[in-house]
């Protein structure tokens, strides 16, 4: 079966040039899947366990929730430099672009005239690493879109150059 | 009691309350009608008061009667009188109701408001003082509502809605006259037009002071010639009921009742049945609520954008200027199909109704059920200043935008039904049928000049309209399922609301093309866009040349912003820091 994914020139993002994000980022992102997968893992074992393995059937349902949360979890875990590099921005003329996702992948068209606000935040992971994450806020609630792993000095810099040409581009709501 | 109010407010300001004829948008600042603290404390008053002739009550009938009425212990009324301590306690309730009086009288002169050629502001408080101002071109609607007993003492209640959570500006109350004036003022004002044309519309003959007043609290809920409306549809009051009886309400507290009946044949306990006398009840007071809030419901077209109002004995409506809507759909629940009705439903920024002021049905809804030619009326009233304003640029005229947004009225009147290519509608392809096993010949989309049109559903069908100028952002999206299908979803985001425009199992490079066009179109459209100043086109044609235009002339501010004012596209700080300080010399 042909297989088809969301690419450039079928949005018109021919010609495109995408900045991509920290490769470091690849660590926060790789040890939060880590710890939340074993933690719920851990969780569900030890639920099987004191529900009498694999004896009885609720702990060998159980187990097999296990189970597929650690898969899940390490299929996640080994996807993530890719996912990593999958998530990439452009600043267009009139509206910044944001692609991610592997295996759900989204493209969201912001313009740039529609920012209300734009947040930088830094997680303690984030912060040893020197990266930030800036969020721009619209006045639609759905829009959530998200750039992780902006290096300190740059994601400055663009939060600048963002609020610059929102304010240039002010429409009404 | 020591109380010691903030510093006095500078006096000479004031000119005069609400109820007075002078114009309240002269920029000074104006208290609110002088019945506000009984109406807004009344109800304390007339609590206590009616609690103590309750009680009086059994002791005059004993004082009339002696030793008839039954004599309780503990009745607080009764130990005064038996006791010899009536004058004492007659003081006490006096000295109460002097300081209450007294609180709300001031609480009254400290809250003041002001309304400039820029803001509107409003100071309130006594011991915590708040100051709230907002900015005219971004007002979302002006509501004026009249619940009975205000509406008895001839005063109404008007609320700014503003884009935000809880950021309406409320002025409770004004006189009735006033606060209709104020409104077209304010609305005047924040078009951007320069002057109010031909003033306030039809004068009525006076019948005395006493008839006036007695017109006004029976006054219909909505007078056409007064708000200059050019089109008004009705919802007819019995296809309001059939329409509330036919809802998934009613389905619900239907099945329960099968339960029920299931669950006591079964079992023979008919006990539980009186357990069921509150859910009857709250069932029935659901429906009462919901009805008697939706009589008289009219939607009218007015120079300043569309006016909504409803209800029979507590009225309450609204007016959107152009611009305000962010998405429109039209749907068909299942039980009303057979019918033929629909409802109009729009996302708004504001959330006017969010539990605090209980207008969440003049927030969303604009037709409770229609027939298609109601529908296909109320498009005509609503679309022209969200589409039009789109196609005809921002200078086009009534006609011109009228004209602009036939082409989107027609395809929505067109297709509230069809399915497949009819009407220009790109749809899902056959393989879609594995995610919209009925609708995949229906679930489609379309542009027209100025806005995107999605045509979704089979069986709850609906049609979604987004105008170009107010899409926030799109999103195209694909899962592992759709990647194997080679489908793909779009998302036109817009402000929160009832409407959401998401169409799935697109074709993917229908799908794709649908976001670049979006992107594209909503960038161009959003630059085009005045209608926050909506009737400033109006004004600036005969006046290009006037130096003073309507924002300096109204704030009386020396140096207005310049040409940017005229662009429409008004960089937001200038205009905040024209407004002079509250107490500069004007």
């Amino acid at each position: 079966m042909p297989r088809e994914r969301l690419d450039e020139p079928g949005l018109g993002l021919t010609g495109t040039t995408w900045t991509r994000v920290s490769p470091k980022l690849v660590w926060t992102e790789l040890i939060t899947t880590v710890v939340i997968g074993l933690v719920v893992t851990a969780g569900c074992v030890l639920i099987a366990v004191v529900s009498g393995g694999f004896e009885r059937t609720a702990g060998t349902v159980w187990w097999c929730i296990a189970i597929v949360v650690f898969v899940i979890a390490a299929v996640t875990a080994a996807l993530t430099p890719r996912r990593v590099r999958a998530i990439g921005y452009a600043l267009r003329d009139d509206d910044l672009v944001l692609r991610r996702g592997l295996m759900w992948q989204r493209f969201t068209a912001v313009p740039y005239g529609r920012m209300q606000l734009v947040d930088v935040n830094r997680g303690p992971l984030d912060r040893v690493l020197g990266m930030s994450e800036l969020k721009f806020v619209t006045a639609a609630a759905s829009t959530n879109v998200r750039i992780p792993g902006i290096p300190f000095a740059d994601a400055d810099d663009l939060r600048d150059r963002l609020v610059e040409l929102a304010e240039s581009r002010r429409a009404g709501l | 009691m020591t109380f010691r109010p903030g510093p006095p407010p500078p006096a000479p300001e004031t000119r005069g309350n609400a109820a007075a004829a002078a114009p309240l948008t002269d920029g000074e600042w104006h208290r609110l009608h002088p019945l506000t603290p009984l109406l807004k404390g009344g109800i304390f008053l007339i609590v206590i008061l009616g609690y103590v002739l309750n009680s009086l009550r059994d002791q005059v009938v004993e004082f009339f009667i002696p030793g008839s009425g039954p004599q309780e212990d503990g009745d607080p009324v009764r130990y005064v009188y038996e006791h010899g301590v009536v004058g004492w306690v007659l003081l006490g309730i006096v000295v109460l109701l002097v300081v209450l009086i007294g609180l709300f009288y001031l609480s009254w002169r400290m809250h003041e408001f002001r309304v400039t050629g820029e803001i509107v502001e409003v100071r309130s408080g006594v011991l915590f003082r708040t100051n709230r101002k907002a900015r005219l071109d971004r007002i979302q609607g002006i509501n004026i509502s009249r619940p009975l007993v205000p509406r008895v003492f001839g005063t109404a209640k008007l609320e700014i809605a503003q884009a935000g959570n809880d950021a309406n500006v409320q002025l409770a109350y004004l006189g009735a006259k006033a606060a209709d004036d104020l409104r077209q003022r304010i609305l005047v004002l924040a078009s951007g037009a320069k002057e109010d044309e031909d003033g306030t519309g039809p004068v009525r003959a006076s019948n005395g002071r006493l008839m006036d007043h007695v017109d006004q609290v029976f006054a219909p809920e909505l007078d056409p010639a007064a708000v200059h409306a050019t089109r008004i549809v009705k919802v007819h009051p019995g296809r309001l009921i059939a329409s509330m009886l036919l809802s998934g309400t009613t389905v619900f507290i239907l099945l329960a009742i099968a339960a029920m009946i299931v669950s006591v044949a079964l079992t023979g306990e008919y006990g539980i049945l009186f357990g069921l006398f509150p859910a009857v009840i709250g069932a029935g007071g659901y429906y009462v609520r919901k009805f008697s809030r939706s009589l008289q419901y009219t939607i009218a077209e007015t120079r300043d954008g569309i006016r909504i109002g409803f209800g029979l004995v507590s009225t309450s409506n609204e007016t959107l200027p152009p611009g305000r809507i962010h998405a429109v759909s039209v749907a068909q629940p299942l039980l009303w199909r057979p019918f033929g009705w629909w409802d109009v439903r729009i996302n708004r920024a504001t959330n006017a109704g969010n539990g605090a002021s209980n207008n969440q049905q003049v927030s969303s809804i604009v037709l409770p059920v229609g027939t298609a030619a109601d529908v296909r009326v109320v498009l005509d009233i609503i679309l022209p200043g969200l589409v039009g304003t789109a196609v005809a640029g921002p200078a086009a005229s009534q006609e011109q935008l009228r004209e602009g947004a036939s082409e989107a009225v027609d395809v929505v009147d067109d297709s509230l039904t069809t399915s497949g290519d009819r009407g220009g509608f790109v749809h899902s392809p056959r393989r879609g049928a594995w995610l919209r096993p009925l609708a995949f010949r229906r679930n489609g989309y379309r542009f027209v000049p100025g806005a995107v049109l999605l045509r979704l559903g089979a069986v709850w069908r609906s049609l979604v309209i987004v105008p170009l100028p107010r899409v926030q952002s799109v999103k195209v999206s694909q899962g592992p399922l759709e990647r194997a299908l080679r489908l793909a979803s779009v998302h036109v985001q817009t402000v929160q609301g009832p409407v959401t425009a998401h169409v799935g199992a697109l074709d993917a490079h229908d799908a794709q093309q649908l976001w670049a066009d979006t992107a594209g179109r909503a960038v161009e459209a959003a630059a085009a866009d005045t209608s926050h100043r909506w009737r400033e086109r109006e004004a600036r044609q005969p006046s290009v040349t006037s130096p003073a235009d309507v924002h300096t002339a109204g704030s009386g501010a020396p140096a207005g912003p310049g040409p940017d004012h005229r662009t429409g596209t008004v960089p937001p700080g200038s205009s905040w820091s024209d407004v002079p300080p509250p107490g500069a010399a004007r």
